[in-house]
């Protein structure tokens, strides 16, 4: 790619600008090698919005979910922090079968204080927090 | 504390720009296109069946961790790493070494990393930047990444270094402990075109090299038989992710290729190289078209069969100038 044909398109996702000023080896008119900084591209920047949007959707259904009583509230903070089953299995080391079970708005309420407060603490939230869920959109 | 010899400077690339920042401290005069290509840092490879989410795993580069790891032992420096049982004794470790004012470079997630913004800040475990000081609770970080140097409060980088999920860091830190007698740079560089001759040539089939950018067009052009148009439309922006945005110096790597060969070319004194650089050149705006095309498929969203079948296409001719260029490039070396 040739200096002049940079893009320089701003990364704007959740109405933020989210670029990072990045490194690009390009040509200079004679073929030399150099390298500039670039904002991002459109091509790229489409792909990162579209990725957000389907989180975004699947972290809105789960929260439905939660208030219908179909499951737990760690499935909307797995959602929401972005994990899947075995990344949060990992961080509450817990085994993921039993994190899955925890999934369930029936095993959630059995759950003890410690093992919701190991949740909690993954979570960045308090025990309270979680086991009342509440939560504005 | 700061160890005020050691320079920030931004890499393309994060690994390869770790290992330049940690060689060049200790006295190896090397560039990022130099590491990559030495390292054999180029690659591709599609696993349909490694999912993120759903979404099968394309990558434009070697294995996390083989750059660092062939350049040091090419050039024959000595590195010292270390995993831990514990957060404490990983931050312990890494103040002692801080302390003998050596730079540290360490594996890291993303995701706790708040000086990325906030869209940027996946699971994604196999990032690596180096310590270089610290000051009250705040470590000095120099992320390649990045423009300048930045800080990181220590709790957020313990998380960072102790990240659950695939591939767990396990607080991994590494330092050049001493340079030696490694191979001249001529003979480096040219192992280095070897070895990646062989990976994109002699992988074995149908997920690697050449192959693999064939079997991924093929996979492709099948996308809107096999799911709804909006999974398909996730798949191919993936594609695009891994090939533009998560710091590849554009192209998936073969811009960055194309400075290396030109460099090798000064090295070696082969003119013939300047030729192939130019025609990885070409390459890597192939790469860029295809990505520019699927950006606009990706946008339609109407999981049309023919706009597929043409980035499947696309894909395919990709493959045989790679499979070319390379058989072209393993002759001259």
């Amino acid at each position: 790619m040739n200096k002049d044909e940079v893009p320089q398109d701003k990364k704007i996702i959740h109405g933020e600008d989210n670029s990072i000023v990045k490194m690009l080896y390009v040509t200079d008119k004679d073929g030399r090698y150099g390298t500039t900084q670039y904002t991002g591209w459109d091509a790229e920047n489409l792909a990162l919005t579209q990725a957000w949007e389907d989180i975004d959707e699947k972290i809105e259904t789960t929260r439905q979910k939660v208030l219908q009583g179909e499951l737990s509230p760690i499935a909307y903070y797995m959602q929401k922090n972005l994990m899947d089953l075995p990344t949060l299995a990992g961080y509450v080391g817990f085994w993921k079968f039993r994190v899955k079970k925890h999934l369930q708005p029936a095993a959630f309420k059995k759950l003890s204080d410690t093992k919701l407060a190991r949740y909690a603490s993954v979570f960045n939230i308090s025990v309270d927090e979680l086991r009342h869920f509440r939560l504005p959109a | 504390m700061i160890i005020d010899n050691f320079h920030h400077r931004q890499s393309a690339h994060c690994e390869s720009g770790v290992t330049l920042s940690l060689l060049n401290h200790y006295g190896v005069a090397l560039t990022e296109p130099l590491v990559f290509g030495i390292g054999a840092g180029l690659f591709f490879g599609h696993l349909p069946f490694v999912k993120v989410n759903g979404i099968p795993g394309t990558t434009f580069r070697i294995w996390p961790g083989y750059i660092f790891k062939r350049v040091t032992k090419e050039l024959g420096v000595t590195i010292k790493t270390a995993s831990f049982s514990s957060p404490d004794k990983a931050m312990l470790a890494l103040d002692e070494a801080l302390q003998q004012k050596q730079p540290v470079g360490m594996q890291t997630s993303v995701f706790f990393l708040d000086y990325f913004p906030p869209a940027w800040r996946f699971h994604f475990n196999a990032h690596n930047l180096i310590a270089f000081g610290k000051e009250g609770d705040e470590y000095l970080i120099s992320d390649p990444v990045m423009q300048t140097a930045t800080r990181l409060r220590g709790d957020d980088l313990s998380k960072a270094r102790f990240a659950k999920g695939f591939p767990a860091p396990n607080g991994k830190m590494y330092f050049p402990v001493r340079t030696g007698d490694g191979k001249p740079l001529d003979k480096a560089v040219i192992s280095g075109i070897r070895k990646t001759c062989w990976f994109m040539l002699k992988s074995p089939p149908p997920f690697f090299g050449h192959n693999g950018i064939r079997f991924l067009g093929k996979k492709v052009a099948g996308y809107p038989e096999k799911m709804e148009p909006r999974k398909a439309a996730l798949c191919i922006g993936n594609i695009i992710r891994m090939q533009e945005e998560i710091g590849t110096g554009g192209g998936g790597f073969r811009f960055l290729y194309a400075a290396f060969l030109q460099e090798a070319a000064g090295i070696l004194k082969r003119d013939e190289l300047t030729g192939l650089s130019h025609t990885m050149t070409c390459i890597g705006d192939d790469w860029r078209n295809f990505a520019y095309a699927a950006a606009r498929v990706m946008k339609d969203r109407s999981g049309n069969l023919a706009t597929y079948r043409e980035l499947g296409d696309m894909l395919r001719q990709i493959a045989d100038k790679e499979k070319d260029f390379f058989t072209g490039l393993r002759k001259t070396v």
